[in-house]
């Protein structure tokens, strides 16, 4: 794991809102998922509640291919929460259908995170009720 | 297009020092950078019926007032965000150019040193904003928590794109260091730096060392706009407001524009400087002197990407070894010392060095300073103002 949590402290779990919803419900099922426009097809993410090419209020959520390459990354020093403990690096995810998604790596050391590193999606579970979308390099 | 050039003067500031503890309330030190701004134009609290604050900030324009003594506001109004500054300056001027008011005040008082401050992520609801709903729902849970974390993920991918090598960005916040250390106001008077200091700072969030990043102050400022027909009878010759606007665009979020297809491109702050050299009907190369928002030493260069500076990619080399972006150079940044060198209060001491420059009044003044740029807002909501004489 490259975030060692500090199980004594909260961890950080999303605030969920009706438009995450669904996100989040499918990360518990360790499925990740993106929002689809209805009519015209277009992904999205972080969700929101119109399609921004066609206007669309009409949403379905389509299943991620989980794989992806590291876009960007930021290691930080120190905590700014004392449930998770420094160091630990933050990854920005492009994955394989062009989608964006803020991460962490698992089974990595921080400094052998690079970009363009090719990652597929697993699913951390913190407690009994959060699982959080990580990933791992694959060879 | 009709606009608001030539329409409205900045006739007043207000600067206050920068301490890490200055043991008062908000309220009391926006009235303080207000009494100062009201005293330079030579106006009174009986001359206000315009005022801007910023969303934020816990000194209300309600409580302004009562504390202030103002009795004749009849307009008022917000903005948030980092491009608060000049959007705040714009909102005020429209309002003047308008008719709505006749004299505006525009104010921010923030205790972040000391960090006695109300909760500046609630809304009055105590509801979340969107733009901070994104913060908590898909990035706090991977502690991308601080602002630090959020630009150093955008400084990684423009370092990676445009072959960027390590410590490139010091050159900024040494340009700005040595400017502030000439600035009897900045908190770092007489405290120059050196790339060497720059290359022993500690990494924060790489590839942000602790110099990279902007400290955080108690501090409080204020100006005063009006028509140009009161500003003749005012104390300094009035500062013209030839240009302002704000950007936002899809994607636009605080600091972590991160979905969209570029993310280092600051669109927002293109947008912004597209209207604003058009509606001051000037170019970048008509420009003397630039106060740029270097809340983080990478924006400065995306800043001067996006307002058309320079190409795409090279703003690092036009910040170069500093030799462009000192004073006495192509294009003098942030003579006073902006965030990194004077100190920290969201780009409203940029502002405050803009219309001193243009007064020619500055510590370190640029010669010929004529016509200038105060850029508010980079990798976030912007703002931007082209003053002038």
């Amino acid at each position: 794991m490259t975030v060692n949590y500090n199980k004594n402290e909260m961890i950080p779990a999303p605030v969920v809102d009706p438009d995450s919803k669904a996100f989040w419900d499918a990360v518990q099922n360790q499925e990740l998922v993106f929002q689809k426009c209805g009519d015209c097809g277009r992904l999205r993410h972080p969700p929101r509640p119109v399609c921004p090419k066609c206007r669309s209020l009409n949403i379905e959520w389509e299943p991620s291919s989980g794989k992806g390459t590291i876009y960007s990354k930021t290691i930080y020093r120190k905590s700014p929460h004392p449930g998770m403990k420094a160091p630990f690096t933050v990854v920005l995810v492009e994955l394989d259908e062009g989608l964006k998604l803020i991460s962490n790596m698992v089974d990595i050391k921080n400094d052998d995170i690079k970009i363009g590193m090719q990652v597929e999606v697993v699913f951390d579970n913190l407690t009994d009720d959060l699982n959080l979308p990580k990933f791992r390099k694959v060879d | 297009m009709k606009s608001i050039k030539n329409k409205v003067a900045i006739v007043g500031i207000g600067l206050s020092g920068f301490s890490k503890d200055c043991k008062k309330t908000e309220l009391r030190m926006a009235c303080e950078a207000i009494k100062d701004a009201l005293d330079d134009a030579g106006l009174t609290p009986r001359d206000i019926d315009g005022m801007i604050k910023q969303t934020d900030d816990s000194a209300d324009e309600h409580a302004i007032t009562s504390a202030m003594g103002m009795p004749n506001l009849t307009f008022y109004g917000e903005t948030r965000w980092a491009g608060a500054p000049c959007g705040m300056v714009m909102q005020a001027a429209t309002g003047v150019a308008a008719g709505a008011c006749h004299t505006a005040v525009i104010y921010r008082a923030v205790n972040g040193g000391s960090g006695l401050r109300s909760t500046p992520s609630m809304r009055s609801s105590g509801q979340l904003s969107t733009a901070d709903l994104l913060h908590w729902a898909f990035h706090s849970p991977f502690g991308l928590m601080t602002e630090q974390g959020a630009v150093a993920m955008l400084a990684e991918r423009y370092m990676y794109e445009y072959d960027i090598k390590k410590d490139q960005f010091g050159p900024i916040t040494v340009t700005c260091r040595q400017n502030g250390a000439k600035n009897p106001n900045s908190a770092y008077f007489k405290k120059p730096i050196t790339m060497k200091d720059y290359k022993e700072s500690k990494m924060v969030t790489d590839p942000l060392r602790a110099l990279d990043c902007y400290e955080k102050f108690d501090a409080a400022a204020a100006f005063i706009v009006t028509t140009p027909e009161r500003a003749k009878y005012l104390n300094h010759p009035p500062v013209m407001i030839l240009g302002a606007a704000q950007g936002s665009v899809p994607e636009t979020e605080n600091m972590c524009g991160y979905y969209r297809d570029d993310v280092t491109g600051l669109p927002e702050m293109a947008v912004m400087g597209k209207r604003l050299f058009k509606m001051a009907g000037v170019k970048p190369k008509d420009i003397k002197f630039a106060q740029l928002d270097d809340a983080y030493t990478p924006l400065v260069p995306m800043q001067l990407e996006a307002l058309g500076f320079c190409k795409k990619g090279k703003g690092v080399n036009f910040c170069g070894d500093g030799k462009k972006i000192k004073a006495g150079g192509r294009l003098p940044v942030n003579t006073a010392g902006g965030s990194l060198g004077e100190g920290h209060i969201h780009g409203m001491n940029h502002v405050i060095e803009a219309v001193h420059q243009i007064r020619g009044t500055a510590t370190l003044q640029v010669k010929n300073a004529k016509i200038g740029l105060v850029a508010t807002g980079a990798g976030g909501p912007a703002g931007g103002l082209i003053l002038g004489r």
